[in-house]
């Protein structure tokens, strides 16, 4: 249902250009989902404004279900690597914001960003402003704006990049939980190897300069994944495999 | 369907508001203190042989002034001055600022004169303005708008540049259009900006004020002033030079105010 097509892009630097993407195609299927992974400045969050909508690639093109994204849209929700919340609504004002502009009138966009904001445990915090949230506190309330529109791709950026390990395990288990029981696309990018491949049907390996795929994964390891398959040989062999192409990337000349 | 639970970070009870710090003595009592030591020096100055008036001087002045309601007449003159050329400068630089940082065209075409312009102290505009204005009211204020336009101006064309593109994007992503994003985004995003450029616009208002009423002035407090230099009437120059003050200050907490109510959302140091 998304279509990388040949993807370049680059970026005009003093005196020449910089390849942040070159080459990329994907596909990645109907309520598939899919991990990023690769080094810093690999290209990982402009393929993902791409795919939002927010930057159009110089060469190639990229698609959903068949038609070339032009813009951003209501069938893509995106979180954001730094949260993006709105510093000056609150809580609740920043997960209504999405309905506010889709015209969703007050009673039932009310009662739909409570939905959301009482499934990431944010209930108590529903009138604060961001600064009083923990950072984890603050990627929950970015995941609620972000499913409150209800799209059918999710683009999730690092989403928890910024929270403990402890957090992020919990965090990592109920993502897939709420995707097991409502399906979408999800198009996931990491640093963390373990993360990649805990969450994903495959994990996209990409190395930078310039930003390319190198190697795509296959996880065939079933849903639902527990605490146990973190530590199953099955598990540690695919994480390894995923952090020698990560890691041992060999150097381009 | 259940995602991300409450767990274990999340503190119980609603969120406190950030306390202000007290380190030992309230700050009001060390102001207090301050003006008291500070009138204390100015009597011990009148006393030590300084050719000024001492404090019970400037207060009978001030008393008689304002029983004969020269003071009321005056405060109210320079005050209605500064606030008509206040607003006029902050009703044009909001749009003005908000023009140049959302289109690169007229931030090309307004950014040269309004940087030439912030080199000339509106002071000396004042020659102009006599000559092409005249010796009323209007160049009085012209001057005052002048000022309070180039301070805010500037204020806000810099918040609306420096809104994050992040937020601007996220606004994007969730189904906002340009008219959207800039009453919804850019607008509160800069708030911030613009009520620090009117606090600064402000405060050059009050100090254009006085030059302005040179300008062939009957009433007002800069007026005041400059007659009372002719008489060598000390005690009424310091009723001004204190109205004044309190008067600006009164204004700037008003703004103050307004500034800590509107974005209190924001990340304190
Ligand atoms: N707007 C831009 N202008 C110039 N260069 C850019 C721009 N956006 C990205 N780049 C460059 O493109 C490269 C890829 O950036 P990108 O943000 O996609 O990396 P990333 O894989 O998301 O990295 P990280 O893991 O650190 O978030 C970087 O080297 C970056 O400097
Ligand atoms: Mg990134």
């Amino acid at each position: 249902m998304i279509t990388i097509d040949r993807v370049g892009k680059s970026f005009a630097m003093k005196n020449d250009r910089f390849v942040a993407l070159e080459n990329v195609s994907l596909e990645v299927a109907e309520n598939e989902f899919v991990t990023i992974v690769g080094p810093s400045g690999c290209g990982k969050t402009t393929l993902m404004n791409i795919l939002a909508g927010l930057e159009t690639p110089d060469a190639g093109q990229a698609l959903v279900r068949g038609a070339r994204i032009t813009g951003p849209g209501p069938d893509r929700g995106v979180i954001f690597q730094q949260y993006a919340l709105f510093p000056w609504l609150t809580v609740r004002k920043n997960v209504e914001f999405g309905l506010r502009t889709a015209g969703v009138p007050n009673p039932e966009r009310r009662e739909r960003a409570q939905h959301f904001i009482d499934l990431v445990g944010l209930h108590d915090f529903a009138d604060a402003l961001p600064r009083m949230l923990s950072g984890g506190m603050k990627q929950r309330c970015a995941i609620a704006r972000a499913y409150a529109v209800n799209p059918s791709i999710l683009l999730m950026d690092e989403p928890f990049g910024a929270v403990d390990a402890l957090t992020r395990v919990r965090l990592q288990e109920q993502l897939l939980q709420t995707w097991s029981q409502e399906k979408r696309t999800v198009v996931f990018i990491t640093h963390d190897v373990d993360e990649a491949v805990f969450l994903a049907n495959r994990v996209v390996v990409m190395a930078a300069r310039p930003g390319r795929i190198v190697e795509i994964v296959d996880v065939d390891l079933p849903y639902p994944r527990t605490e146990e398959l973190r530590l199953s040989p099955d598990f540690t062999a695919l994480r390894n495999r995923v952090w020698s192409a990560v890691y041992h990337q060999e150097p381009v000349a | 369907m259940t995602v991300v639970q409450a767990d274990a970070e999340v503190t119980t009870g609603s969120p406190a508001p950030p306390e202000r710090r007290h380190r030992g003595v309230p700050k009001t009592l060390l102001n207090l203190l301050s003006v008291v030591l500070g009138v204390g020096v100015w009597w011990g100055f009148s006393l030590g042989g300084f050719d000024i008036p001492a404090p019970p001087e400037v207060l009978k002045r001030g008393g008689e002034l304002i029983a004969d309601g020269t003071l009321a007449d005056d405060v109210l003159a320079s005050l209605g001055r500064v606030l008509a050329g206040f607003m006029l400068g902050v009703a044009l630089a909001v749009p003005v600022g908000f023009l140049m940082g959302w289109y690169g065209v007229v931030r090309g075409l307004v950014e040269p004169w309004v940087q030439f312009f912030r080199t000339i102290p509106p002071l000396a505009i004042i020659p102009l303005a006599v000559v092409l204005m005249g010796i009323g009211e209007t160049p009085k204020i012209f001057v005052i708008f002048l000022a309070s336009f180039l301070a805010c101006v500037i204020a806000t064309f810099q918040g609306v540049v420096g809104v994050d593109k992040t937020l601007i994007n996220a606004a994007r992503v969730l189904g906002a259009k340009d008219g959207t994003i800039f009453a919804r985004v850019v607008v509160p995003a800069s708030t911030p900006f613009i009520l620090v450029g009117m606090r600064v616009g402000l405060g050059s208002s009050w100090a254009t004020l006085v030059a302005a009423e040179l300008i062939a002035a009957q009433q007002g407090l800069g007026y005041r002033m400059q007659s009372a230099q002719l008489y060598y009437d000390l005690p009424t120059i310091f009723v001004g030079l204190i109205s004044i003050g309190v008067l600006g200050l009164l204004m700037d907490r008003v703004l103050l105010f307004a500034e800590r109510r509107l974005t209190n959302w924001q990340e304190r140091r």
